[in-house]
């Protein structure tokens, strides 16, 4: 049924997978998780601190906030990277790449994840605040056993959401060198040109990673659960 | 035991309190009466600094604050000795019905646990949800939400307790319970300051009135002279008004 030559080359693309798979899968676990995961944490820090600082109308620092946001959601993620890579040099500050492209996704998407907890925290009825008052609380006791985790719970879809996104962000940091799960899809392309084999081969990996996140996210939100009420 | 006089609050340049003097006395239920708009809310809510009022005094137990400039310590010297029950009960939406009644005492009042708990126990017993301590809010009937709201308030332990229309969120099959929580508070002798549209309410369980109307008091005292003999034209329009409707 299948011509000779077409066997072969199907064995030698499926050698190339299996021989590829392992080691993408490797970087995906050494580089690409790691990176994506300390990114997050630092999104996440700067995204609650703009959020409260807004919130909680800071005067000055809130301009400052404005103007982060406003900067990091205007430029691209990849100019980005390259200013923080290979720009910042040039003022005496010199990244290494990994720790450069942390930085730089873990900026870009704190911006993001800023709006939404911001969003997430107006959100709250100003009555919990009040009653917080009214019964002694002082506004950081409000804030911490009331606001913030009715906050959260509103926000974490949207968290999700970009820790999602940011794990595909993290193919950019090729561009600054260094080798993590798509640079290798390229290097180990570039000594067997079986471009489009690789690429649905890095992308399947990038699907799985993401689709265990999207599970772990669902789970959670169940376990988080809606203080008894309808979502 | 309060005294507030000359109170004077404007919202972008609208003056909804033009010098009002309201003064309770411990055991008192004075029931503040007065169309919407009149600003018997904007009253209660200066009185605990949930809003700051432009001008005017409050004397609590022989101490004189001054409201527009009183430093943070005052003002949380005042809500110790005060409870504010809410129009939309306001209950943590995060917390469970006893959780919501210790918050303030485990965490404000630095009280150990197993105090507050017992403390929060029997307060929620008194408004009749010994049974619903583990639920959330959403889960509760508006009734239920604000009884809560009321046993949050009690477990403060406070010389009065504030009501900001306590039943007007609630449907009416739901305001005989809370009406009757309030019934029984009274008659303990607890200090309350009632916002409320519930007439029958005011006319058998206040001691005092105090109608309102475009941010003045129009007519203040005993809660039977008002509705038999109003001294005022606007206090008699108000009344018969109210009667002719039911």
């Amino acid at each position: 049924m299948f011509g000779s030559e077409f066997l072969e080359r199907a064995e030698r693309i499926i050698g190339i997978l299996a021989d590829s798979f392992p080691k993408l899968l490797r970087y995906g676990v050494t580089v690409t998780v790691p990176m994506t995961a300390l990114s997050f944490t630092l999104a996440l820090v700067i995204a609650v601190a703009v959020a409260l600082v807004q919130y909680a109308n800071v005067r000055g620092a809130r301009q400052l906030c404005r103007f982060y946001i406003w900067f990091t959601r205007g430029t691209p993620l990849l100019v980005q990277l390259y200013l923080i890579f290979y720009g910042l040099p040039s003022l005496g500050i010199r990244l290494e790449a990994f720790p450069a492209a942390v930085i730089a996704i873990g900026l870009n998407e704190g911006a993001y994840m800023a709006e939404s907890v911001r969003g997430s925290l107006e959100s709250v009825p100003k009555g919990q605040l009040e009653a917080g008052y009214c019964v002694g609380m002082n506004y950081v006791q409000i804030m911490w056993h009331v606001v913030l985790p009715q906050a959260f719970r509103i926000a974490f879809p949207s968290l999700g959401n970009s820790l999602i996104g940011m794990l595909k962000e993290t193919s950019l940091a090729a561009t600054i060198t260094i080798v993590e799960m798509f640079r290798e899809a390229q290097i180990i392309n570039g000594r067997v040109y079986e471009s489009l084999w690789l690429y649905l081969e890095v992308a399947v990996i990038y699907l799985m990673f993401c689709t265990i996140l999207s599970v772990v996210q669902r789970r959670m939100e169940k376990r988080l659960g809606t203080y008894g009420g309808v979502k | 035991m309060i005294e507030a006089r000359n109170v004077r609050k404007s919202f972008d340049g609208t003056e909804i309190l033009k010098g009002v003097d309201i003064s309770v006395d411990k055991g008192d239920v004075v029931a503040v009466l007065g169309p919407s708009g009149s600003g018997k809310t904007t009253l209660l809510r200066c009185l605990n600094f949930l809003e700051r009022a432009d001008a005017g005094t409050l004397t609590f137990d022989g101490t004189e604050y001054d409201l527009p400039t009183a430093k943070k310590s005052e003002i949380a010297a005042v809500r110790r000795k005060t409870a504010f029950v809410f129009q939309n009960y306001n209950l943590f939406l995060n917390k469970t019905v006893l959780e919501n009644v210790t918050l303030g005492l485990t965490v404000a009042r630095k009280m150990p646990k197993d105090e507050a708990v017992e403390r929060a126990k029997a307060a929620l017993e008194r408004v009749g949800l010994g049974d619903k301590l583990s639920a959330y809010p959403f889960t509760l009937s508006g009734g239920q939400q604000q009884r809560a709201a009321i046993a949050r308030g009690l477990a403060q332990n406070p010389e009065i307790i504030y009501f900001d229309e306590p039943t007007s969120a609630l449907d009416p099959e739901l305001i005989g319970e809370v009406l009757s929580v309030m019934r029984d508070l009274a008659a303990e002798g607890m200090t309350m300051i009632v916002v409320t549209h519930e007439m029958e309410f005011a006319r058998s369980v206040s001691k005092k009135v105090v109608f309102m109307q475009n941010g003045v008091v129009v007519e203040s005292g005993p809660s039977k002279e008002f509705f038999e003999n109003p001294r005022e034209e606007r206090s008699r329009r108000f009344v018969n008004f109210i009667l002719s409707e039911r």
